[in-house]
């Protein structure tokens, strides 16, 4: 470990939220029983109801939590956070009555759901919101199947509780069979006001970040490289005033991660007999917090991704980001019990819960990897010491650090060998008050897995892997490509695109029907989960028209990629990062189809 | 500490930025400003942020007898445009209060890592009051120096003001901060004891326990020296010309 022990550091304080408070969150973390319930449980069951259903109502409210050992305020629906597990059938027309029942206003937005833009929930582009004491009425029909989520779209809301899972029944039936099923929300807890932490980030932007390089470190690798890479290493990332230990803006200094609402220590468990198929709904809910998935001692066939099928791809852990979905499948032959761990991107707390056979059984809990660093790769500066630009993120110092924290990295393993050219690519704004950094060399990152995950001995699944199970819809070549670069400054905290943000920069316009292709180049040495709504985002990966059918894309730092967009649906849609506090200081755009 | 200031202050605030949509095109066949359901925008990038840094609140002692000084700002504002205030002085066992300087500024970001900051300085203590105007830059210079730069200009002459420090992260709460500030002026001021040329240092090496990251009780030894000119009027009136101090404070921000 790079970094102090966290225990080390008033260990009481932060292991209580790491941990959580053993009293829970606010409903039924432990399974009952085997057999199905007879009414439906509570969404911190994770077992959806068993059939679907057409009419919803839907009442926003505070409710109250303890998830820290301290009560807190969240906001839930119908009583509870995470909202209750909806379950709705393709082909179906849903009628969703929701009142707000708070002092503020709310909605809520269909994440990844196709439908009229009226219907998207997003104020000031669907509607004007659902004011205090107000009530509305949501109806559209569903063309798709699949995982989804639901969860505001105002302020702040989503981090604090209104959130919830969404399953879709394909109209005609599974392609994979499964025994059993649970939906696994994933999210990031705090006690802190949402604002507090907005405002401090505007102050000190590494406020939550008590794992930077310090003198201790700065000894350990001159003695473990040499004094000189040491020193010229600092120097590099002390030129740019960055820090290749910015991983996540917010940490498990406040943050306690969950599994459907429990803390690691209540322990949410699924239960499970032997030989079953059990299929897993991951949906990541967090705002601000990429987690690391598996289940020791199980491999996961990744079915679907964002709601959609996709050849399954075997695997031992996955990387999902804020507002992604997948669905996995387990086959547990033993009595386990399997622990299912998430650890936080920056390794600084994990989301824990357990497959079992018997309630109150523990399987054992894996110790977090070693957190990853930022490299020069992740600075868009690739190969620009090397000379053929051979392999991306191995070349530096900094990074000789990562391979050491991370064990011996094969080399070669899972990168593509040639960053692609940058074809057309626009020149990008200049280096400013948005712009802290400019990724001259980014690279095709689509086969790594992701900072951290690199090497750990384990099959990481990465984006190249999936492959949808039919081919694409629409199959005309883009007319032309829309270039976005995710921009922003992070000593400012300042977030946007092509250097500025939503309220200084015009909408992006589309025409119905349109086919374009959108081109991301991430200058910022963060992962951005950029999201657009209404339309699909078909990833280009490699695998022609069997294109996977994307609602959010991770893009990583340093990275260049694209997606098809058929504009078939009129309207204002939003797009943007989905890691919260990007996205309200303003990476974010409105795309209007007309 | 969130800032809900009435919409006017946020307009005078706002004036000054002139870099909204002016023709990105990225996509975009048509500028054209959306109509927004309600007026309501989808996010708000725009908002006001208020805070506070005392990063001197400290006792400093040698054997001659002690000190009281503190050294803050606050500011409040957009991610452009802010309103910037700074103040500092210093008390003696006295319990005159010296060293009175408080500036009152408009802050404007211009850089990735720096501001540039106009407005007005007063010295306000138990001396002559004296006002200046003041235009000077802050921020972080590169390898994470934090910099302050400022010159002021009176009827009286000019001077400018050099202040920098920087973090060095022993572990990541316990944190030393070397600081140095540097005042230097074109004419005497007999009156409040300022020379012409390097007038006066006052540096510290502080050793902060960040035990939250808003309060950080410190330890620390402080140096203040008097050169040339003011060295010689310090010495007329026979106050010492330099001195080593033994210094422990806290550092607050809100």
């Amino acid at each position: 470990m790079i970094s102090l022990p966290l225990a080390r550091r008033g260990a009481l304080t932060r292991r209580r939220f790491v941990i959580g408070a053993a009293l829970g969150g606010t409903g039924l973390c432990r399974a009952g029983a085997l057999a199905a319930p007879a009414t439906p449980a509570p969404p911190s069951s994770g077992i959806p109801p068993a059939v679907p259903d057409t009419r919803f109502d839907l009442a926003i409210g505070p409710v109250g939590v303890n998830v820290t050992g301290r009560p807190a305020r969240a906001i839930g629906i119908n009583g509870t956070t995470p909202a209750p597990i909806l379950r709705w059938r393709q082909g179906d027309t849903v009628e969703l009555t929701v009142t707000n029942q708070l002092r503020e206003p709310s909605s809520i937005h269909w994440h990844g759901i196709r439908l009229p833009a009226d219907m998207d929930g997003v104020p000031g582009l669907s509607f004007a919101g659902i004011p205090p004491g107000g009530r509305f009425t949501y109806r559209f029909r569903l063309h798709q199947s699949g995982t989804y989520w639901y969860h505001s779209h105002s302020g702040f809301q989503e981090q604090i509780g209104l959130y919830g899972a969404l399953i879709v029944d394909p109209r005609a039936g599974y392609a994979q069979p499964f025994d059993r099923e649970y939906v696994i929300v994933l999210s990031d807890w705090t006690d802190v006001d949402p604002a507090d932490i907005v405002s401090n980030l505007k102050f000190q932007s590494d406020y939550y970040n008590f794992r930077q390089r310090t003198v201790g470190t700065f000894v350990r690798d001159a003695a473990r490289q040499g004094l000189g890479p040491t020193i010229a290493d600092r120097l590099r990332w002390g030129a740019m005033n960055m820090a290749p230990t910015d991983i996540s803006d917010v940490s498990g200094i406040i943050y306690t991660y969950l599994v459907n609402g429990c803390a690691p220590a209540t322990n949410w468990t699924g239960l499970f007999r032997p030989g079953e198929r059990v299929r897993l709904r991951v949906i990541n809910a967090a705002s601000m917090t990429l987690f690391d998935m598996r289940i020791p001692g199980l491999t996961m066939q990744v079915v679907q991704a964002d709601g959609n099928d996709v050849e399954p791809v075997p695997v031992d852990e996955f990387r999902i980001a804020p507002a992604e979905t997948y669905d996995v499948i387990v086959t547990p032959s033993g009595p386990g019990p399997y622990t299912i761990f998430a650890q936080s991107e920056d390794r600084t707390g994990y989301a824990r819960g357990t497959l079992a056979t018997a309630p109150g059984q523990t399987g054992p809990i894996p110790p977090m990897d070693p957190r990853p660093l930022r490299t020069m790769a992740d600075m868009g500066m690739a190969g620009m010491d090397t000379p053929h630009g051979a392999m991306p993120g191995m070349d530096m110092p900094s990074m000789d650090m990562t391979g050491k924290e991370q064990g011996d990295m094969p080399p070669g393993m899972k990168m593509d060998p040639t960053p692609t050219p940058t074809p057309s690519t626009p020149p990008a704004p200049p280096l400013g008050v948005e712009m802290q950094n400019i990724a001259r060399m980014p690279t095709n990152r689509l086969a790594e897995p992701g900072a951290g995950l690199e090497g750990n001995g384990r099959r990481v699944l990465t984006y190249a892997d999936l492959r949808a199970t039919i081919p694409g819809a629409d199959p005309r070549p883009p007319s032309r490509e829309i270039t976005l670069r995710l921009t922003g400054n992070m000593e400012r905290f300042i977030w946007g695109f092509d250097g500025r943000k939503f309220s200084e920069a015009p909408p992006i316009r589309l025409r119905v029907g349109e086919r374009v292709r959108f081109v991301l180049i991430n200058d910022t040495m963060m992962e951005h989960p950029i999201h657009l709504h209404g339309l699909w985002s078909e990833l280009e990966n490699g695998h022609g028209a069997f294109r996977p059918y994307k609602h959010t894309i991770i893009v990583k730092p340093g990275e260049r990629l694209s997606y098809l967009v058929t504009a078939d649906e009129p309207g204002l849609w939003a797009y943007h990062c989905h890691l919260l506090y990007h996205m309200e200081v303003g990476m974010f755009r409105t795309v209007v189809v007309a | 500490m969130r800032a809900r200031f009435p919409a006017t202050l946020a307009l005078i605030l706002c004036a000054g930025t002139a870099h909204a949509a002016d023709g990105n095109t990225t996509g975009s066949m048509d500028d054209a400003p959306v109509a927004y359901v309600g007026g309501m925008p989808p996010v708000m990038d725009h908002m006001l942020y208020s805070h506070a840094l005392l990063d001197e609140f400290e006792a400093r002692a040698n054997n001659h007898g002690g000190q009281f000084r503190y050294d803050g700002q606050a500011w409040f504002g957009t991610d452009y445009d802010k309103l910037w205030l700074k103040s500092e002085g210093t008390v003696g066992t006295d319990g005159r209060f010296g060293d009175g300087d408080h500036e009152v500024l408009y802050d404007r970001a211009v850089s990735r890592y720096f501001d540039v900051q106009s407005g007005v300085r007063v010295d306000i203590d138990a001396g002559p009051t004296r006002a200046w105007g003041a235009v000077g830059v802050e921020g972080l210079a590169l390898y994470f120096f934090q910099l302050e730069a400022t010159a002021y200009f009176s009827d009286r002459g000019a001077a400018a003001r050099l202040q920098g420090s920087y973090d060095l992260l022993l572990t990541n709460r316990l944190i030393l901060q070397p600081q140095v500030e540097m005042n230097v002026y074109s004419t005497n001021d007999r009156a409040r004891g300022n020379g012409r040329g390097l007038s006066d240092l006052d540096t510290g090496l502080r050793l902060r326990y960040e035990w939250h990251r808003k309060i950080a009780p410190y330890l620390g030894v402080t140096y203040t020296s008097s050169f040339d000119q003011a060295a010689s009027m310090a010495r007329a009136r026979g106050q010492r010309v330099h001195g080593m101090n033994v210094t422990a404070g806290i550092r607050l921000w809100f």
